[in-house]
């Protein structure tokens, strides 16, 4: 028999970020996403940069996951995230001067100082961020669509 | 013989440095009540680390990852663990005392330090010890990306064949009364390490959800797992992750013990100020008392000579 629910547990070495019963689970695996419902085979991937979202009944949850770990079983999904960020948490702004500061930076791809893998990793970084507070329904209208790197 | 007015002095002053203390031990209070929340909050991760990497271990047949490269110790770092600040008793002190019994120890070894906090790298500076690298001013407030540029620095020195072993000294939170000196090894690491559960009762009354018993009872059974990457490659991506959280756990007790010490150390000095102002207050009436006893005999006797 199946289990109904996944217990998701997504931690970070600072806190703990989410512990909930959830009906599915989506992850940023590092070789694409993984869709997770209850019943998985165990499995234990590496995540990469990107949006981890799960849904509770019909409601659908995001947050942002900076790279880490995951271990599936097939009543819980345990989520070893270096950094992880709600939705709702998300600071739109900083997220938008991010992407112009790296935005910036990128454009003048001359000079020869600056660190073109950091630079890239922070645009990433922002756009990911935007891209989720967006979906996170909590500004949606104001984030306006914007081409990948 | 001290006067009236003496008195009044030493008591204001010593009344003062009651309310310093007083509020010292009250900051002290709330940043270990935040420190602590902090400790809570890393074990989970810590605790899930863990049972990750036992799983992978067992998948992997052979450790040749760098950071369990294990060779004769010729050169040892030590990471020392103090406070930034004075006022807490014999916490810095025991620290630093710790770790000169560490490196005295050693005599025939190339030590190379990290202090962490300022008190330690003050002392040990002084005592011309060689140091790598230091850390000053992040002890009181413990963040997780200070513990990966430590562990980050550590691991680049090690890898690099700079050094052949890491200690940790610093004291370990056991309660507020008590710390214990703790001298761990870092590198390289013990696989052995992950076996051992996952650091557990440091002070007793820690949040234990449902999520700590039922992930210990599925340690018990291994469960075959479907790796996406390679069992060897994510294993050996995790052994930093690893040393990192090894690193902040040390920070996050040793913070937490510095605040409990200061708490402590805040608390007597209050006490004995209280003491000390009673015994002022005490020797003031005393000498209150003398001084209108005398005048009443002089005003008696002179009276007796006028009649």
């Amino acid at each position: 028999m199946l289990p109904e629910f996944l217990q998701l547990e997504v931690v970070t070495p600072e806190r703990q970020l989410i512990a909930e019963s959830v009906n599915e689970v989506q992850l940023p695996g590092l070789d694409g996403y993984l869709g997770i419902l209850p019943g998985h085979a165990a499995l234990i991937t590496e995540l990469g940069l990107g949006e981890l979202s799960y849904r509770k009944g019909k409601e659908t949850f995001y947050a942002i996951v900076f790279h880490g770990f995951a271990e599936v079983l097939p009543d819980r999904v345990i989520v070893l995230a270096e950094r992880a960020e709600r939705a709702e948490e998300i600071d739109i702004n900083r997220a938008r001067a991010a992407r112009e500061r790296a935005e910036k930076r990128l454009a003048q791809r001359e000079a020869a100082e600056i660190d073109w893998d950091r630079a890239t990793f922070a645009l990433q970084r922002a756009l990911i961020r935007l891209q989720v507070a967006a979906k996170g329904g909590a500004v949606a209208a104001q984030v306006e669509q914007h081409p990948a790197p | 013989m001290p006067t009236l007015l003496d008195f009044r002095r030493r008591i204001r002053s010593v009344k003062n440095t009651q309310q310093i203390t007083r509020a010292m031990k009250f900051v002290a209070a709330a940043r270990l009540r935040r420190a602590q929340d902090k400790v809570f909050a890393a074990r989970p991760y810590a605790r899930h680390m863990l049972a990750v990497l036992r799983s992978a271990m067992a998948r992997v047949e052979a450790f040749d990852h760098p950071l369990m490269a294990r060779r004769p110790e010729q050169r040892v770092l030590l990471l020392v663990m103090s406070g930034d600040r004075g006022l807490c008793g014999a916490f810095n002190a025991n620290v630093i005392r710790k770790a000169m019994e560490f490196l005295r120890g050693r005599p025939e070894q190339t030590l190379g330090l990290i202090p962490l906090g300022k008190k330690g790298r003050d002392a040990l500076r002084k005592q011309k010890w060689s140091l790598v690298g230091e850390y000053i001013n992040i002890m009181a407030r413990v963040e997780y990306p200070q513990a990966r540029e430590v562990a980050a620095q550590v691991i680049a020195r090690y890898t690099a064949g700079e050094m052949d072993a890491v200690y940790m000294v610093y004291n370990e939170f056991k309660s507020v009364l008590v710390q214990r000196l703790t001298v761990e090894r870092l590198l390289p690491i013990e696989p052995e390490s992950f076996l051992a559960e996952a650091p557990q009762a440091t002070s007793g009354e820690g949040p234990s959800g449902p999520a700590e018993t039922s992930s210990a009872g599925r340690a018990e059974s291994p469960v075959d797992y479907i790796y996406e990457q390679t069992a060897a490659a994510i294993f050996g991506h995790l052994l930093p992750r690893f040393v990192e959280t090894q690193v902040f756990r040390a920070m996050l007790e040793s913070s937490a013990a510095e605040h409990a010490a200061r708490m402590t150390a805040m608390d007597s000095a209050t006490n004995n100020a209280v003491e000390l102002i009673d015994q002022l207050t005490l020797h003031m009436n005393k000498v209150r008392q003398a001084a209108i006893t005398r005048e009443i005999i002089e005003v008696v006797s002179g009276a007796a000579w006028t009649a």
